[in-house]
């Protein structure tokens, strides 16, 4: 019994529960959800070195038996990613003390950060199917408050697509859970993988599976990503840099976890149509990536674009692929947090969201300016920052399997990315500076100190890839090597 | 009796879809409210209809029916009760606040 | 023009409290039978609306005062705790347990601490619909 598994998501409901009672104190509400996020990162590097003492562990509710009973499963996968996760909402909240403001603090604003933060971590430790349902309903009920509030025009004209498009996809989520448990009468994944390999993965199988890719595909805007740089682009800064830095990674996660453990007998049919869409997503966020001069577009389709190259991880599947597209979604939750919120710095200072509008802001803020330019780096790969790894792991990989379109796009995703951000740096950061030294807005120390926190994770993950690598191999083995995972959850 | 449910899902989500695809925002809400019933009904089918007695040892039943479909239909039917009270109010403010409710003008413009 | 509502008024004063009763036995009886917390809630939150539906707003909120978002948060705080409270008695989160006790009144009674999560329950159901029927109806 491993009660401790279900802390990192109780923390954030009871905090986020019990700070209703507290609405006028903001002081309060700040740091308290400051220090929960803090313990439960605490807590989940704690799970995870102990994970690899003594291997996967569960907890099951109620002390239900799996698979009769709804459980939590903690392997190195998704520790990795439930602890990232609460470091980054804890620097993210270090930015919102100074950059969301008084009416929206008063709003509940830390509860619903807080039930999203449950959502997400318990989307990541559920073993169970539906509860990963439900537990990304909380995910999504709380980030539908979080897009609207504050009511602004722009908000509320993209929030009701929001609303709409992930209630369609629920529909869809709910459907496959029905077709699965109609075929194969049971929804704990251990004994549903166990089952589809007893009986074989039928056509049937296989359709429902492709139903799990659409709904996930949906959530984590792959190829299906039309809805994102809209409703991204239309909360506070902050609240953006949540949205991206974490929503999409859980239909990320779900995808790796449906696909490496229940549906992995047919790969030439699903992991087939995972590259295609893959690739389609490199293209069209390239695209949108060089043509908006909307600063929030241009980052919203960054995340598309880094979707689709994980993505290419886990269709190639092979060992350094896998791990390539781990350290890469490590290594893409942090930097894109760091860059929603340098978006929103500089729109904050400049107050414009053109590119074309802003210009020198370098020579007003020096250490915003190469914060930017070391994220950009990182983006797109350039040795000791973050990106290297997972990319140099997913491009060797790919290659290995031989698909070498996948490669090409790959890489040229890269470029484009480099260029979309390079066009950025050059027309804000570069050239005669548009703000006097009068009417300069002084850069608030919370700002500062959130990026400098993000930009030295950017560093330590790019320097320190071997302290992390025995985690990230342990995560990978579990995902390739579907047994373990399901020893651990059947047979003690 | 599963044959005429799955029907009637069917039907329901046809319905949901000739809503959902409409202009005014209350009707959409409506689609995704009649969307999710389809999916409830679908799930207790999947489950089986009336296959035995109610699933409790001693009332002298030798078959049972699976509970389960009923507990999962019930956590759903929670959730889409609090999506749709969250749709309903945001349509309301989205209604007050940009004074109308038609999704054609709704469009979001970017570069604006 | 003001509306003569002087039946409604009478039928409200009394029906409400047989919805209030039919909601504490819809609760209680969900134990073995259906019911529990989630359609007690929602026949009690109904009482509440047709309070608000017969009196205007300003007298129920002088009869009842206390805002419905902290109801459904202690709700919600109450099941939570229900669920995490057997850490301390170092079972999995979300045992539940329940004893045979002999009560002055009632004799032997089963008590089980699902009861305080169905109550929790309850509670955020009722603060709930209340809220989300006031802030859609507030400012019409």
């Amino acid at each position: 019994m491993n009660n401790i598994i279900a802390a990192p998501m109780i923390i954030p409901i009871l905090i986020g529960i019990l700070l209703i009672f507290f609405r006028r104190f903001t002081l309060l509400q700040r740091w308290v959800s400051f220090g929960g996020m803090a313990a439960s990162a605490f807590i989940s590097i704690y799970i995870l070195n102990q994970i690899q003492s003594q291997g996967i562990m569960r907890l099951d509710f109620g002390g239900w038996e799996p698979p009769f009973g709804i459980l939590f499963v903690a392997d190195s996968f998704s520790m990795l990613l439930v602890t990232t996760t609460s470091i980054v909402t804890a620097v993210c909240l270090l930015y919102g003390f100074s950059s969301i403001g008084e009416k929206r603090e008063k709003m509940f604003f830390y509860s619903f950060v807080n039930f999203l933060v449950a959502g997400v971590n318990g989307s990541f430790l559920t073993g169970d199917l539906f509860n990963l349902y439900v537990n990304f309903e909380i995910m999504l009920l709380a980030s539908y408050v979080l897009i609207a509030i504050g009511g602004e025009k722009r908000q509320f004209r993209e929030s009701i697509k929001y609303v709409a498009i992930n209630v369609l996809s629920s529909f869809f989520f709910l459907i496959a859970i029905a077709y699965l448990y109609g075929t194969l009468g049971t929804l704990n994944m251990a004994h549903i993988s166990v089952r589809v390999a007893e009986v074989g993965q039928t056509p049937i199988l296989t359709v429902i599976g492709v139903v799990f890719l659409l709904v996930f595909s949906l959530k984590a805007g792959l190829l299906l990503y039309y809805w994102l740089p809209g409703s991204y682009s239309a909360p506070p800064s902050m609240i953006a840099a949540l949205f991206g830095a974490l929503l999409t990674k859980v239909g990320i996660y779900a995808m790796f976890r449906v696909f490496t453990l229940i549906f992995y007998h047919e790969p030439e049919v699903t992991h087939t149509l995972i590259g295609v869409m893959a690739a389609l997503t490199l293209i069209g966020g390239s695209l949108g990536a060089i043509a908006f001069k909307d600063i929030r577009q241009i980052v919203s389709y960054n995340v598309v674009i880094a979707v689709g190259f994980i993505l290419v991880g886990l269709a190639v599947a092979t060992p350094s692929a896998i791990e390539g597209a781990i350290y890469y979604l490590i290594h893409d939750m942090v930097v894109k947090a760091l860059l929603f919120i340098l978006a929103g710095m500089m729109m904050a200072v400049t107050g414009t969201a053109q590119i074309n509008r802003m210009s020198g802001l370098i020579r007003n803020y020096p250490a915003f300016g190469w914060m930017f330019f070391i994220a950009m780096l990182a983006l797109a790969g350039v040795p000791p920052l973050s990106g290297f790894i997972g990319k140099m792991l997913v491009g060797q990989g790919a290659v290995e399997a031989g698909s070498y379109i996948l490669v090409a796009l790959a890489f040229i995703s890269s470029i484009f990315v480099l260029y979309s951000l390079l066009r950025v740096f050059l027309n804000c950061f570069w050239g005669e500076t548009i703000i006097e030294v009068e009417e300069k807005v002084p850069m608030k120390k919370g700002w500062l100190i959130s990026c400098a926190l993000l930009t030295l994770m950017i560093f330590g993950l790019g320097l320190g890839a071997e302290a992390l690598a025995g985690y990230v191999s342990s995560a990978a083995n579990t995902l390739l090597n579907p047994e373990i995972y399901i020893d651990a959850v059947l047979n003690d | 009796m599963e044959t005429l449910i799955i029907i009637l899902t069917g039907v329901l989500v046809s319905v949901a879809t000739y809503l959902i695809l409409s202009k005014s925002v209350i009707r959409v809400i409506l689609g995704t409210a009649i969307l999710s019933h389809a999916a409830h009904l679908l799930i207790i089918t999947m489950g089986g209809l009336k296959t035995g007695g109610v699933p409790i040892l001693d009332n002298g039943h030798d078959t049972f029916t699976d509970a389960l479909p009923q507990a999962l239909i019930l956590t759903s039917i929670v959730i889409s009760f609090a999506v749709t009270a969250i749709l309903l109010v945001l349509a309301l403010r989205t209604y007050q606040e940009l004074g109308t409710d038609n999704l054609e003008k709704l469009r979001g413009f970017y570069d604006e | 023009m003001k509306i003569n509502d002087v039946i409604l008024h009478a039928v409200t004063k009394i029906v409400v409290f047989i919805i209030f009763t039919m909601a504490v036995y819809l609760f209680l009886s969900g134990h073995h039978n259906p019911g529990g917390g989630f359609v007690g809630g929602l026949v009690l939150a109904s009482a509440f609306v047709l309070l608000f539906l017969a009196f205007d707003m300003e007298t129920v909120r002088h009869a009842i005062p206390f805002d419905f978002k902290y109801v459904a948060a202690l709700g919600a705080f109450i099941a939570v705790a229900s669920g995490v409270g057997s850490v301390f008695f170092d079972a999995p989160i979300l045992s539940m347990t329940h004893g045979y006790f002999v009560l002055p009144i009632f004799g032997e009674t089963e008590l089980a601490t699902v009861t305080l999560f169905e109550l929790g329950v309850a509670l955020a159901v009722v603060g709930v619909v209340v809220t989300i029927i006031l802030s859609i109806g507030e400012d019409i």
